[in-house]
């Protein structure tokens, strides 16, 4: 068992990230600490073994094609954005003016249309609500600025 | 920006284990940072602003490789996850050697706050000064991380 208080020299010591003043001291409860002494020689093995442990490299072409990668994955994400937003505005105009030409076609019963302007109203108070809700939770939340 | 590029896969992949989702999320990574440049803060560097990307994405993809391995919704306040040991497979390390594989699939094992000072250690060789600035911490937890996450690699070794 390790003392206490020279947890962070032993790890410091194992690094070499001690300084000269730092090394000496812990050089001198090492002589006189059994416990210590039997520590760090378990972490130096365990050190040496982890060193040997290295990762393969990815083939060259990999590295080659990473930024390209990157590059497509910011122009796909901006096509997506932009054919969505599209899709979205054209969908509501599209979906306002055939609505605009069934409220105003006098062939249409006057049932159809009162559902049909009930039901725009209904989507239109559901989607409010949630916005406002939306809006609410994410003004009060106190842990918004939280990382995960 | 070459240096980063082999420092993100290398950090990803020392976080889940595995080559293709390393490359994968070490792309994404970024992405995001392409998409959210303005936030880094002047006078703190651009890596250990990245490295938090990095790191929410690997977190967050050893989450959902947990939720889909034990097909059931996992609840909120969860501890961060252990990867899956299976994904640290031998053929990500150099060398065919039973002690070095023992010992990948040991860090795999490890909690990821123990294992993302093990990575950065050993695999991309930062100083303690590094590390703290990557990880928004001071030097004291650094080695205080590094005690605890060779104390339970070395349990794991010897089990």
């Amino acid at each position: 068992m390790v003392c206490e208080d020279y947890k962070d020299q032993l790890m410091g010591y194992l690094d070499n990230e001690l300084s000269d003043q730092q090394r000496r001291r812990f050089e001198e409860h090492l002589a006189g600490c059994s416990d210590c002494t039997a520590e760090l020689e378990e972490f130096k093995k365990l050190k040496a073994i982890t060193d040997e442990v290295s990762l393969v490299e990815p083939e060259e072409r990999i590295w080659q094609e990473y930024w390209s990668g990157i590059y497509n994955r910011i122009e796909r994400g901006i096509g997506w954005i932009m054919f969505s937003v599209a899709a979205i505005a054209l969908s509501i105009y599209g979906g306002f003016r055939a609505i605009e030409e069934l409220i105003r076609d006098p062939n249409v019963e006057i049932v159809l249309k009162i559902g049909l302007l009930a039901l725009i109203a209904g989507l239109a108070i559901l989607f409010v609500s949630v916005l406002r809700e939306r809006l609410y939770f994410w003004k009060t939340d106190r842990y918004k600025d939280v990382r995960r | 920006m070459n240096k980063y590029m082999k420092d993100a896969y290398f950090i990803a992949l020392g976080l889940v284990g595995n080559r293709e989702d390393a490359l994968d999320l070490s792309q994404e990574a970024f992405v995001r940072a392409y998409r959210n440049i303005n936030q880094v803060k002047p006078g703190r560097g651009f890596f250990p602003w990245f490295y938090q990307i990095l790191k929410n994405l690997c977190i967050s993809h050893l989450r959902k490789r947990k939720r889909s391995q034990a097909g059931s919704l996992d609840v909120e306040g969860r501890p961060e996850p252990a990867a899956s040991v299976d994904e640290f497979s031998p053929d990500t390390v150099v060398g065919k050697d039973e002690t070095k594989n023992e010992v990948w699939k040991a860090i795999g094992k490890l909690e990821p706050k123990h294992r993302e000072v093990i990575v950065l250690r050993h695999f991309r060789n930062m100083s303690y000064e590094q590390i703290a600035e990557t990880l928004f911490c001071n030097k004291g937890t650094v080695t205080s991380r590094l005690y605890y996450a060779r104390k339970r690699l070395k349990e794991l070794l010897s089990t």
